[in-house]
């Protein structure tokens, strides 16, 4: 059992990693690591959120963001229910707003949102009353996968503080590589981004990160971060590189271009033999397992941290009748 | 060329300090206006208000035909009163484009109906904006068109744009270029730099201008055709133009407020409202965009008036259509945040405002004399007021301006001789 005091008040909303500063951060990480705690008993559900609702609006494909925020919901008691774009009224043309106005009819205390355009979350916040989490929109912003990232470095790690973090790949189209930096530079912590010419971003320097087309920059880092090589990015016309065999004999990531001691991790989904080679992908220096578990623990914690207002003892096991 | 309801010419006495740069006038005067022509100037006394030659604008999207949901006749000309303009000329994207002498001849005859101060259209360069067969120039040059643009879009062929510029000969109108590579701003939706960089916004370099501006300046001086460069962004263009101006190259060009205000930093709001093309580029454009106005390489303020219906901005950035509204802010968004720290003369808006864009386009230039036409604005420059959504005579409020206080405000309009805008 133990006491978690928040050391500040809660935000409202996440729906940038730019709104955290180093607290909230650090405070999340801790929470993050007092639920995975509560994940080992026998009874895994906690009762903290009960009687609160909280409704994922997915616009985008998801397979682990929204698995995982669903049963984070469920884990903490909340009532929890799940929109995907196919299939609703947004396929009968019905606007983003009138969307999050009928959902928010309903008062759900917070709605996760995922959404191809930039600042859609940002939106949803705006026009509801409802807490509002940024599963990611558009190439812009994926905060909680920026903070289940930092805490698998901390857990593999044992710091964050002065990690040295190689992104490599498609960083032009990732969120998770701009909210990733992000987030490293709030816990000091370095990166350099990795990638073809064609896929850096014009500009992206100025978020604080070193920037290199050269894979051998990649051996001073203590964690290798793999960014998925999209291939609808090949399409004619959308081509940024030449082919796929170019840009995995560029920049794959092969048993030979990880250092001994480096740990790699990758976001998800991969693609085996393109950015990361089977070898590494199934070897002990691969975290991509630890970041799909710790993606349950650390988004029960932000739906804790953005529901709780005071000091709460978290860890009581829910009575199951 | 310019065309608006009928009615009688009004006489009145206006008395303020009257500025007005193309004449080198600056004095306290009293003007006598009698059936819309300047009779007397005479001394007076020192007063509050301010006269100046009103406004041009030469570059506004009055979505009629097809949208007049967005904008009519007479909701956008009542915007440019109260903005204190007395012309404006109207681009030719609307539903259906003008292109053919039946639709600006159906525009003209809906302007001398609803438009409440002189209007002149423009015309298409290719046929449905399409950029493949050139508009019957001739016939509407003769039907009433100022200018040819395909405005909204660029003349992708080199090819075209040549023989437009050269077909053009059959009359004395300018080509308008609205210059853009769209292999170049493709999936663009912010000025390529740091902020689209952090934001993941698709990127609009400051070249996919640049290289249309430069070839649109060569084609220019091949076919010695005289060209106006709509709404300049970036400052790689400014050079292209300074160079082509130094060469003889009869050029002139545009610049709107917002591109003289803001930068892309504005952005960061992800408010569509700062959504517009070309994009809010880099401080170090916006200076030289700046400096060109202050050389006169730039000789045109224009608003690139773009009204949207609400709920088409009321979406994500990257969903929202391009533009802002303008008309009604012009002067006093550039007198609040350009004039009064100091970063351009008051002589220089007012004369970038009326003169330098008459002079561009051939019309009727307003000036402050005896015997000339009454074309004048009005202006308390003391007076603040703050921008809100229903304070609009425009029917959008797509305003970057929203909710901000502005100083300097439009009390009088005099276009053509009668009162169209009183405060």
């Amino acid at each position: 059992m133990s006491d978690l005091r928040l050391p500040a008040p809660p935000r409202r909303h996440l729906l940038s990693v730019g709104d955290l500063n180093r607290s909230d951060v650090e405070r999340i990480i801790e929470t993050s690591r007092a639920m995975a705690a509560s994940l080992d008993r026998e009874v895994k559900k906690l009762p903290t959120l009960r009687g609160r609702t909280v409704v994922n609006l997915f616009y985008e494909s998801s397979t682990r963001t929204l698995a995982s925020f669903e049963l984070a919901a469920k884990r903490l008691s909340a009532d929890t229910m799940s929109l995907r774009a196919a299939g609703s009224s947004v396929d009968k043309g019905e606007s983003l707003k009138d969307t999050a106005l009928t959902l928010a009819a309903y008062d759900p205390d917070v709605i996760v949102v995922r959404h191809p355009s930039i600042g859609a979350p940002h939106l949803v916040a705006r026009w509801t009353g409802a807490h509002v989490v940024n599963a990611g929109d558009g190439k812009h912003q994926h905060p909680t996968q920026a903070l289940l990232d930092l805490y698998v470095m901390e857990e593999a790690l044992g710091r964050l503080e002065g990690l040295h973090v190689a992104i490599v790949g498609d960083v032009l189209h990732s969120r998770v590589a701009r909210s990733l930096v992000q987030a490293l530079e709030l816990v000091g912590a370095r990166s350099t981004l990795v990638g073809p010419p064609t896929l850096l971003p014009r500009g992206i320097e100025a978020l604080g990160c070193e920037v290199s087309t050269d894979i051998r920059r990649i051996v001073d880092a203590d964690v290798v971060y793999v960014l998925r090589m999209q291939r609808e990015r090949m399409a004619p016309g959308e081509a940024f590189v030449p082919s796929l065999r170019e840009y995995t004999a560029l920049y794959g990531i092969t048993p030979e271009r990880v250092r001994p001691g480096q740990v790699v991790m990758h976001p998800g989904p991969m693609n085996r033999g393109v950015e990361i080679d089977p070898r590494v992908a199934d070897s002990d220096a691969a975290l991509v397992t630890d970041q799909v578990r710790a993606g349950l623990v650390v988004r029960m914690a932000v739906l804790y941290d953005l529901l709780t207002t005071s000091p709460v003892r978290v860890v009581e096991p829910l009575e199951v009748a | 060329m310019l065309f608006c309801c009928n009615g009688t010419r009004d006489s009145l006495v206006l008395e303020g300090r009257v500025v007005a740069p193309a004449q080198r006038i600056d004095e306290c005067l009293t003007i006598t206006i009698v059936d819309g022509v300047i009779t007397r100037l005479e001394p007076s006394g020192s007063s509050r208000a301010m006269i100046a030659p009103a406004f041009v604008d030469p570059h506004v999207h009055l979505r009629t035909p097809g949208r007049e949901d967005e904008e009519t006749l007479r909701s956008g000309t009542e915007a440019a009163a109260a903005g204190g303009y007395c012309a404006i000329l109207a681009m030719p994207n609307t539903d259906p484009v003008v292109d053919s002498a039946s639709v600006l001849g159906a525009l003209v005859e809906l302007a001398r109906a609803e438009a409440v101060l002189p209007t002149g259209f423009m015309a298409a360069i290719s046929k449905g904006q399409r950029g493949e067969v050139l508009t019957e120039m001739s016939e509407l040059a003769t039907a009433g068109a100022v200018a040819f643009t395909d405005d909204g879009r660029p003349v992708v062929s080199a090819g075209l744009m040549r023989r437009a510029l050269s077909y053009s000969g059959v009359t004395t109108r300018p080509l308008a270029l609205h210059c853009e590579e769209p292999a170049l701003s493709r999936g663009g939706h912010a000025h390529e730099g740091a902020v689209s960089a952090e934001l993941g916004l698709g990127p609009y370099p400051s070249a996919a201008e640049s290289v249309m501006v430069e070839r649109d300046l060569a084609l220019a001086a091949l076919e010695e055709r005289r060209i106006h460069l709509l709404h300049l962004s970036a400052s790689e263009s400014v050079t292209a133009l300074d160079r082509a101006l130094h060469a003889g190259v009869p050029a002139t060009a545009e610049v709107t407020p917002h591109h003289l205000v803001l930068t892309d930093e504005a952005v960061r709001s992800l408010d569509p409202n700062v959504k517009m093309n070309p994009p809010l580029r880099g401080e170090d454009d916006r200076e030289s965009l700046l400096d060109a106005l202050r050389r006169g390489a730039i000789s045109c303020i224009a608003t690139d008036h773009a009204p949207h219906a609400r709920h088409e901005k009321d979406v994500p950035f990257e969903e929202a259509p391009f533009g802002v509204t303008g008309l009604e802010t012009a002067f006093a968004a550039l007198y609040t945040r350009l004039v009064l720290p100091g970063a351009l003369m008051l002589e220089t808006v007012l004369e970038r405002m009326s003169t330098g864009p008459a002079r561009a386009f051939g019309i009727g230039e307003p000036r402050i004399e005896v015997g000339a036409r009454a074309n004048l604005v009005v202006l308390d420059l003391e007076a603040e007021w703050r921008v809100t959504e229903d304070g609009f005579r425009s029917l959008s409020a797509n305003s970057w301006l929203l909710g901000e206080t502005l100083r300097s405000r439009v009390v009088r309009t005099i276009a053509d001789g009668r009162e169209v805008f009183a405060a």
